[in-house]
């Protein structure tokens, strides 16, 4: 049914809170790609059966990814007026524990890792779920999660992707609502500009500055493009916020496009993650039976749609002018800019590209005002940053902080440091662009403008933690080899300029290498860096050029021996 | 393939946006491969040049115009995975496998089993790097991977153990 009247959406909220909040127990399951592998999917068969064998009054409910990866397989339970208790670590054998806890009016302590009384969800409405428990820790007591602040991630785990009445009822489509019945297009845009959103993509680039020079060009039509193409490897906090929060996207790129002026957009996905396609179709069709994708949206003038295309294994489509190609049925070969995508983009449209994160973060600008979302993080890189902390650390996770952060924060006070009492040694952020950090800069912030200072990009948020037995040298090679095989052939620095980075690199690695390779090697990268023809190739020798910086005697080492 | 399974896959296309790779991608799994005369009729059928669809199905490393083994092994080689010893992981499936050639970085194309069992092959990146390292069999994901382990997971698909 169209929601097409204050209340209707008001109406349909509520149902969403009864389904959030039912009368009778409710246990969820993580089952974003991550959960779902280490055993969330069996889990949930097994719960599913035995609730029906045994005709229990339990709501099930799969949901996304809470962040602590880790901990995974978690399972949460909330029993009406107790807090929503998260299980984690859970395994099959454990279900029946579970159900019997849960039958009882309780859970099973042993798998209890902490319990979450209220949950503001920052649209507006905050979840009372209740008090007891109280030997279970509180979820700010536990480091990962208290040293966090979510603002993008604040529905993820906990509410059910595959259900807009869900992401309804925590405020979801507020904004939306707000402001296509309330605000004119240019309040939106200036809303966006003034709270400072900058690209999540990785460059930083003015996100309302981009929508307003695509908003001011004459033309029939434009388009605006999700950029959920993910190629660092490292890197997976896209994929989660769209597994996990599907909704969340959607209403970002309708404000948008209601600010922009546009009515087709696009979400371009890459074929490694099947279940993020999956969940975004859906929600999609889900919003086009509400009335909120397609003709007249919540019934007022404005139209706007949204279809998904799908990439097919090829880093350099991240690249914007590859990534138009890509759609447009072409090889991904990037050209030169300008013209710039918002002069001639999609089918020679002006076109906004944004990253998956970017689009997210503009609903709760809509909803709290640029005043409040500039509270938040440091001057001029407001707001956070969800990164993906992974590699050689203790625990594994999605981690979300204010930009401004210090990298010490996040390896060693939500990380907690090296996995299995090991040194940290370095961290990779920016996947194949960036560059390697020593442990002795983990005092520089994590802003833009920061970690370019220090040789490497805040990227797409991977975070990659390196232990004191990781081989520097390898290390740039492996960055180098990678780059080597997502070159798209076009232009010569790149092609051949990165094969004899990985020839050079995989002599010294072999000890057939001399000082002159190192000053050969140093030469060629800011040589690849000043003259390949887009970011893939400007960017490639980072992981060289960085390890040579800080980590110069192992190389030395390796020409010696 | 068949024509008609074909017609059906471009029927959900009506717009050009992501129209091609689209139609490409749901060929390639539906047949787990891009068969030349599917190129053919799909060439015939969109008035687009057989060259550019090449072009793309070479470009693009997730088509295949060979076929492949009833099994694909995929390993991933993402930069936690590299930390955590993708390595080993994908030398152990070449020995395990019985594949000596192995997956070359110069080439980065799949390798098949002489019984047309399995297909080793990897990948940049799946984004599962929280449970690093990973490997995929067909559709299943498994995280934690170690060296150790592979046999066990083989065996779900079939493999067994060479007695020599």
């Amino acid at each position: 049914m169209k929601i097409e009247s204050h209340a209707g959406f008001i109406n349909q909220q509520r149902i969403g809170l009864q389904k959030l909040k039912p009368d009778i127990p409710r246990i969820t399951v993580g089952l974003a790609t991550c959960g779902a592998a280490v055993g969330g999917t069996a889990i949930f068969e097994r719960l599913k059966k035995s609730i029906e064998e045994q005709g229990l009054d339990i709501s099930l409910i799969p949901t996304g990814c809470i962040g602590y990866c880790r901990e995974e397989p978690i399972v949460t339970i909330t029993h009406p007026g107790k807090p929503l208790v998260l299980l984690h670590k859970v395994q099959e054998e454990d279900t029946d524990e579970i159900l019997r806890a849960v039958k009882s009016g309780s859970v099973p302590f042993d798998k209890a890792l902490c319990q979450i009384e209220a949950w503001d969800h920052l649209m507006g409405y905050t979840i009372n779920y209740g008090e007891g428990f109280e030997e279970i820790p509180l979820y700010e007591e536990i480091p990962f999660f208290g040293r966090q602040h979510k603002v993008i991630l604040r529905d993820t785990g906990l509410i059910n992707p595959e259900d807009i009445d869900e992401f309804i009822a925590v405020g979801g489509y507020s904004a939306a609502y707000l402001a296509l019945t309330g605000m004119h297009p240019d309040q939106v845009l200036e809303e966006v500009e003034k709270s400072g959103l900058r690209g999540r993509g990785g460059a930083g680039f003015p996100a309302g500055l981009k929508w307003r020079i695509t908003r001011e060009k004459e033309s029939d039509i434009k388009y605006i493009i999700c950029n959920g193409d993910e190629g660092d490897p490292g890197a997976y906090m896209n994929r989660n916020e769209m597994e996990s929060d599907p909704h969340m996207l959607i209403e970002g790129m309708i404000l948008g496009a209601y600010a922009i002026g546009v009515q087709e957009g696009l979400i371009y996905i890459r074929a490694e993650y099947p279940l993020a396609i999956k969940r975004l179709k859906h929600a999609i069709e889900q919003a086009r039976e509400y009335g909120i994708l397609g003709p007249n949206i919540f019934g007022t003038a404005f139209s706007f749609d949204i279809q998904i295309a799908i990439g097919a294994g090829a880093f350099v489509c991240g690249e914007s002018t590859a990534l138009i190609a890509s759609i447009e049925g072409r090889t991904g070969r990037p050209h030169p800019r300008p013209p710039r995508l918002t002069d001639s983009g999609l089918w020679g449209k002006p076109t906004d590209l944004n990253n998956v994160e970017t689009w997210c973060n503009v609903p709760v600008i809509i909803k709290n005002g640029s005043d409040w979302y500039t509270t938040i993080g440091a001057p001029n890189n407001t707001g956070t940053k969800v990164f993906s902390l992974v590699g050689d650390v203790d625990k594994v996770g999605l981690v979300e902080v204010p930009l401004g952060t210090t990298l010490s924060t996040i390896v060693f006070d939500v990380g907690n440091g090296g996995a299995d009492g090991k040194q940290v040694k370095a961290v990779q952020t920016g996947g194949p662009s960036g560059g390697c950090i020593p442990a002795r800069l983990f005092d520089t912030t994590v802003d833009y403008e920061s970690l370019n200072a220090i040789g490497t990009i805040m990227g797409s948020g991977g975070i990659v933690v390196m232990d004191e037995e990781t081989d520097m040298v390898d290390i740039a090679r492996y960055f180098i080899s990678f780059a080597t095989g997502e070159s798209c052939g076009k232009c010569i620095p790149c092609r051949e300029g990165l094969k004899h980075l990985l020839l050079l690199l995989n002599r010294i690695l072999a000890g057939k290498g001399t000082d002159a390779d190192l000053v050969t090697l140093k030469d060629l990268s800011e040589t690849i860096v000043a003259t390949s023809l887009c970011g893939l190739g400007q960017s490639a020798p980072n992981p060289v050029l960085t390890t040579l910086a800080y980590f110069r005697e192992e190389y030395e080492e390796l020409v010696r021996s | 393939m068949d024509e008609k399974i074909l017609d059906d896959i471009i029927s959900r296309y009506d717009s050009p946006s992501g129209r091609l790779l689209g139609i490409l991608g749901e060929i390639q799994n539906s047949e787990r491969y891009i068969p030349r005369e599917s190129l053919d009729m799909l060439a015939a059928k969109l008035s687009v040049p057989l060259s550019q669809l090449y072009s793309l199905v070479t470009f693009y490393s997730f088509f295949s115009l060979q076929p492949v083994g009833d099994h694909r092994v995929t390993v991933c080689m993402g930069t936690a995975c590299h930390v955590k010893g993708a390595a080993a992981i994908l030398k152990t499936l070449e020995q395990l496998l019985r594949l000596p050639e192995g997956v070359t970085e110069e080439t980065r194309s799949p390798v098949t089993t002489e019984d047309n069992a399995f297909t080793l092959e990897i990948a940049r990146c799946f984004g599962a790097c929280s449970i690093a390292p990973v490997l995929r069999v067909d559709n299943n994901l498994y995280g934690y991977a170690t060296p150790d382990g592979l046999p066990a997971i083989l065996e779900e698909y079939g493999w067994r153990k060479h007695e020599d």
